[in-house]
């Protein structure tokens, strides 16, 4: 034994617990930061819904909720459809190419069947809910204005299939949710197949 | 008679000097408050500007004394949360003037802080070497917006839940990982029971911690440098005999007896809005937050409370949303910069030439108007003006390196006026 510090030995000490320590603290982190993710149960009542759409008439839109989002559902009249054509120039993404939605509706109508519209009621901005204002031409949205949706919180406006006007905050179109026709009127949101 | 009581003085002045000599032979007690008070000298000269550091404590102590008292009878629960604001609001015993007390001091604690950084920026109080009290100080202010973005959510009003969906997507506008962001602040796929769970524990526990250490933290370092005063003079730098500044006086008794005027005047004031205007008009508690939360209805107007509106309004100016999030978190961390952006070796708003003076009424005049559209439904004249205003706010800090090299400051005197 010697009364001198063996500086190297301390040295080596301290390096080595620290690594070691360090990658306990990390190992520990991890479970920490998961626990944050959402829970099984969560996840569960995040399952895909199944809606009866039946009942809808054409120029009507209900709302059903999937995952705590509004998921609007319009059936569209050929009237409407028509309006569709013609908008690309005062679009910001016409042909939904930045914008989230299922390949299947990639298509000029964003939808499986074109009368049937189902589109997430949530802002691509911050997440407001946009109003339906299927009119054309209303005193408040101008003579321009063929029909679509407005979102009251920062003004973004998106025409009848969810596509985003240009000069917007909004920065892409409406969100299409994963959807698929079980039956002629039955329709599944959240999952392409199986049942909910 | 009068010996009697005389012996019964001296023994209890022994007991005292006993009882005193005990403790600081186990615990520093004579030392800390010789250090933070009785033998702290601070400048003679301080106006009222430096009574906001001794307010923001107060106010911080109310909340955490009247956020206890809510606790007990609150519900962090989708399914209970705004029965149980409405619940402390008539069936608890003086509940209404608790949830008062506290909703009211949230706005009174940024009220008080945001003159405190007046205060500094007038004063030049951020400059060498107070650049740490000013970085802690920063901390604390990001550490206040949590608390009160997290508190905001839980009385689970319309305004609330939508207010808190407004900001947790601001962090889905980050590429590529923002939705999983998102995803994980909230716990879930959309503002729920789990997210308000976790907004609670963050606001009554992880949070506050921080904050209490961070004060005492900002305390430490203050009184390790020393308080600056309304002329900006290092006042150390000139001591008498006794190694006490010329220009100083103890805090205690001199500061501690002003600031309890103070906080009095405070109070008078904070109880008169508590009593007669606790709403504030829908400013201190937002008229759409008496609706419950509504997951499938917007409010029709969504605006943040009072305090965080000037960056609010940053946000809607910019035309892109990523962008807008970058230049409002920005707006935010910019003032923590100013240390080193601020080239003028002079401190105080009394010395320093006018191009300061004008820079820094332009800020706050464009902080405020920020802070008043912010309040404003979108228009396309408010727009543009936020737009102006968003320049103007952002151009304070990036030119300030320039302007404040050009500037001619006047003679500064060597002992406080």
């Amino acid at each position: 034994m010697t009364d001198k510090a063996n500086l190297s030995r301390r040295h080596f000490l301290t390096a080595a617990t620290a690594v070691t320590g360090g990658v306990g603290i990390a190992a520990a982190a991890v479970p920490f930061v998961a626990s944050f993710r959402p829970s099984a149960r969560a996840q569960a009542l995040g399952a895909p819904v199944e809606v009866d759409i039946s009942k809808v008439e054409p120029g009507a839109m209900i709302r059903v909720e999937w995952r705590g989002r509004v998921i609007m559902i319009v059936h569209r009249t050929a009237d409407m459809l028509g309006r569709l054509a013609g908008l690309e120039d005062v679009l910001a993404d016409p042909a939904s190419i930045n914008s989230e939605q299922p390949t299947y509706a990639i298509n000029e109508y964003r939808s499986v069947r074109p009368e049937i519209l189902v589109v997430e009621g949530v802002c691509t901005h911050l997440a407001c809910a946009p109003t339906p204002r299927f009119e054309v031409a209303p005193a408040d949205l101008g003579a321009d204005w063929q029909g679509g949706f407005y979102c009251p919180c920062h003004g973004s406006k998106f025409d009848l299939a969810g596509r985003v006007y240009s000069g917007v905050p909004a920065p892409t179109n409406l969100r299409i949710p994963p959807h698929s026709f079980l039956t002629e009127s039955t329709l599944l949101i959240g999952a392409e197949t199986g049942v909910s | 008679m009068a010996t009697i009581q005389h012996d019964v003085v001296n023994r209890l002045g022994r007991n005292f000097s006993a009882l005193t000599s005990w403790i600081d032979e186990r615990f520093p007690m004579t030392k800390l408050i010789k250090e933070h008070a009785t033998e702290y000298y601070a400048s003679k000269n301080f106006n009222f500007w430096y009574g906001f550091g001794v307010l923001a404590t107060v106010v911080l102590v109310l909340q955490i004394v009247t956020g206890i008292l809510l606790t007990m009878n609150y519900k962090p629960s989708a399914a209970e949360a705004f029965a149980s604001v409405e619940y402390i609001m008539r069936d608890v015993d003086w509940g209404w003037l608790i949830r008062y007390l506290h909703s009211t001091g949230a706005s009174a604690f940024f009220i008080v802080v945001y003159l405190h950084m007046f205060r500094a920026m007038m004063y030049g109080s951020y400059k060498k070497p107070r650049e740490l009290i000013w970085l802690i100080g920063m901390a604390i202010y990001l550490c206040m917006m949590a608390e009160g973005f997290f508190g905001y959510l839980l009385p689970w009003g319309n305004m609330s839940y939508w207010g808190a969906q407004v900001i947790v997507s601001l962090f889905g506008a980050v590429p590529v990982i923002g939705e999983g962001l998102a995803e994980w602040i909230r716990g879930d796929f959309y503002i729920s029971d789990i997210t308000l769970n976790r907004f609670f524990a963050f606001h009554v526990i992880a949070v506050p911690l921080m904050l209490v250490l961070l004060v005492v933290v900002h305390i430490m370092a203050l009184h390790e440098v020393g308080s600056n005063n309304p002329d900006g003079i290092e006042i150390k730098e000139r001591k008498g005999p006794d190694g006490v500044p010329l220009d100083g006086v103890a805090f205690h008794p001199y500061h501690t007896t002003k600031d309890l005027v103070i906080i009095l005047v405070f109070a008078i004031l904070f109880s008169a809005v508590v009593f007669f205007a606790p709403e504030m008009g829908g400013y201190f508690l937002e008229h759409a937050n008496f609706d419950p939360a509504n997951t499938l209805q917007t409010p029709e107007h969504i605006a943040p409370v009072w305090y965080f509106t000037p960056f609010y309004a940053i946000l809607r100016a910019v035309p892109n949303k990523l962008l807008g999030v970058v230049l409002m978190g920005l707006a935010v961390v910019l003032p923590i910069f100013l240390p080193w952006l601020d080239r003028c070796k002079v401190k105080s708003i009394r010395y320093r030439g006018w191009i300061f003076k004008v820079a820094l009424w332009t800020f706050v005049f464009s902080f405020l108007f920020l802070g008043y559209l912010g309040l404003q439904p979108v228009s396309d004249t408010f727009t543009m003006l936020a737009r102006v205003f968003t320049f103007t706010y952002f151009s304070f800090f990036v030119l300030m390196p320039f302007y404040t090299s050009w500037e001619k400051p006047k003679p500064v005197p060597d002992r406080v006026t």
